[in-house]
């Protein structure tokens, strides 16, 4: 115990000494992303905007599903699932875009899928101003509940760095990861319950879902806080961060167990 | 004179093994395909057997040898990227490597942008790299094209700019691998000067370089590296004599 707590010391003073470092990634990653664009920053809200207008054109005209407030039911799910999938899906390249510095400098590797994953967050962060927009515009009710947003929002960041350290160094030693993920997306898009209620799953699939899917827990959390105006449930809570917890410690493991080889393949 | 004797690098009998890529496999199937076929043989290649010397507190160590002798991989390895698989490497202080030049510089951000990515990359704080920022700018001569991605910047103003970010702090060890091969004759003097200004200020240096007249004006000490064993240490005049002759 005494030298996990001292193993956890080090590395938390270690990614300490390289703020400096993580916050200029992270500036890179969000001013790159729109250079040369017109609207810039704005395109981070204006985004998850104009595809859930879509999708509420679409799918509140030709399924009639029955969810109130369809427009918000949407978009948290949108952004909560998109942060996840956009993150890990640009992590998967964390390690072998920076090949030429991790080649020529000794940095810890790990700092090149943290600042992607932490730039990722920024852009969600930016993407909140479309949902409050959005709650504005479609005259929802503001509570006290809606400020537990924070919850599944750290719980995300926690899992989605586990899941990118993980593609991370996979990816280094087997490239068709990248390709391989990125069905998987495709495939998990469909089920978080994005668009639809979760009543419309045949019963076997929505007990998996339920169980064994914690993007579809975490957008549950986030819906009941911003969408429901309820309490999150505390159970809810729990599983979520058990989750995010395991994952970020496998992540973690994967990753320090097969950086000091990640030279010999980049 | 005791902080002199101080030894500040010692390298102690270390082996670099690579795979050879002959055939690397990186895809899923292929490895489950040559894993059936008992054909995951690595061909192993030693880079560097059994290199042991030390260094003292502010010496200047030449290191020559013929392309693909080690020289490089002996620099990583004291730079702590690649980790020896038998032997140890250590270390006293702060190293700066010079690799290569402007290693971590976004071609896509501006010159401004890149002193703070690649400062930071080097292990500089944000504060201490506004406070140099001038001095850095001086040093590389880029101060009207400050905001022009680097990109467009030709490759011995890229190298400048590199070897300015750097030095601009006094590391105790610099590392330095060939990297004042690109800048013209006029920057290559400045170079000299201010690795020497380092030099007298107590930094230790390690230096690369296949212009034996350059080792033999900056080092007192050389390595000669042949298919990555030692052939010769001591002297610089010494070992670059034979070198040349060889």
């Amino acid at each position: 115990m005494d030298k996990l707590q001292k193993m956890i010391k080090g590395a938390v003073k270690n990614t300490y000494s390289y703020r400096g470092l993580l916050k200029q990634l992270v500036t890179r990653d969000l001013k790159l992303k729109y250079r040369r664009s017109v609207l810039g920053y704005l395109w981070s809200v204006l985004n998850p905007l104009l595809t859930m207008l879509i999708m509420t054109i679409v799918f509140s005209h030709m399924f009639r599903f029955q969810i109130v407030n369809y427009p918000v039911y949407l978009l948290c799910g949108n952004i909560i699932f998109g942060v996840f999938s956009s993150t890990t899906i640009k992590s998967c390249h964390a390690v072998l875009d920076n090949a030429a510095l991790i080649k020529k400098v000794y940095l810890p590797k790990y700092i090149f899928v943290f600042s992607r994953v932490t730039s990722g967050f920024v852009d969600f962060l930016f993407s909140f101003a479309a949902l409050i927009f959005v709650l504005l515009i479609t005259k929802s009710k503001f509570s006290l509940y809606n400020l537990l947003f924070f919850i599944p929002c750290i719980e995300i960041y926690l899992f989605s760095l586990g899941m990118s350290l993980f593609l991370a160094q996979a990816n280094v030693f087997f490239r068709d990861i990248q390709y391989l993920y990125g069905v998987f997306c495709t495939a998990l898009n469909y089920l978080c319950v994005l668009f639809y209620p979760i009543e419309a799953l045949p019963t076997n699939v929505r007990f998996f879902v339920e169980n064994f899917n914690p993007i579809y827990l975490y957008i549950t959390m986030f819906r009941q806080c911003v969408h429901l105006n309820v309490l999150i449930s505390p159970q809810m809570v729990l599983r979520g961060l058990l989750w995010a917890l395991c994952m970020f410690v496998f992540g973690i493991f994967c990753f320090k167990r097969s950086q000091e080889k990640f030279i010999l393949y980049i | 004179m005791q902080l002199e004797e101080e030894l500040i690098v010692e390298v102690n009998n270390v082996f670099i093994q690579f795979n050879m890529a002959t055939e690397r496999v990186s895809h899923l199937k292929e490895y489950v395909i040559k894993l059936l076929k008992h054909q995951l043989l690595f061909q192993k290649f030693e880079a560097l057997k059994g290199i042991t010397f030390n260094v003292k507190k502010g010496e200047a160590w030449g290191i020559v040898g013929a392309n693909g002798s080690g020289k490089s991989t002996l620099l990583k390895t004291i730079s702590g990227i690649l980790k020896p698989y038998k032997g140890n490497v250590k270390i006293k202080g702060t190293v700066s490597p010079l690799i290569e030049l402007g290693a971590g510089f976004d071609g896509e951000m501006t010159a401004r942008e890149n002193i703070f990515l690649n400062g930071c990359v080097l292990g500089y704080t944000e504060e201490f790299l506004k406070e140099k920022f001038d001095e850095i700018v001086d040093f590389a001569e880029v101060r009207e094209f400050l905001d022009v991605p680097l990109k467009n910047f030709s490759s011995g103003m890229a190298a400048r700019l590199g070897f300015a970010i750097a030095t601009t702090v006094k590391p105790d060890i610099l590392i330095c691998d060939e990297v004042l091969a690109v800048g013209d004759f006029k920057f290559q003097e400045k170079c000299e000067k201010r690795m020497n200004d380092l030099l007298s200020g107590g930094t230790t240096l390690l230096f690369v370089s296949h212009s034996i007249e350059q080792v033999k004006r900056m080092c007192k000490k050389a390595i000669w590296l042949d298919h990555g064993e030692m052939k010769m240490i001591g002297e610089a005049d010494e070992v670059c004599d034979l070198y040349s002759k060889s």
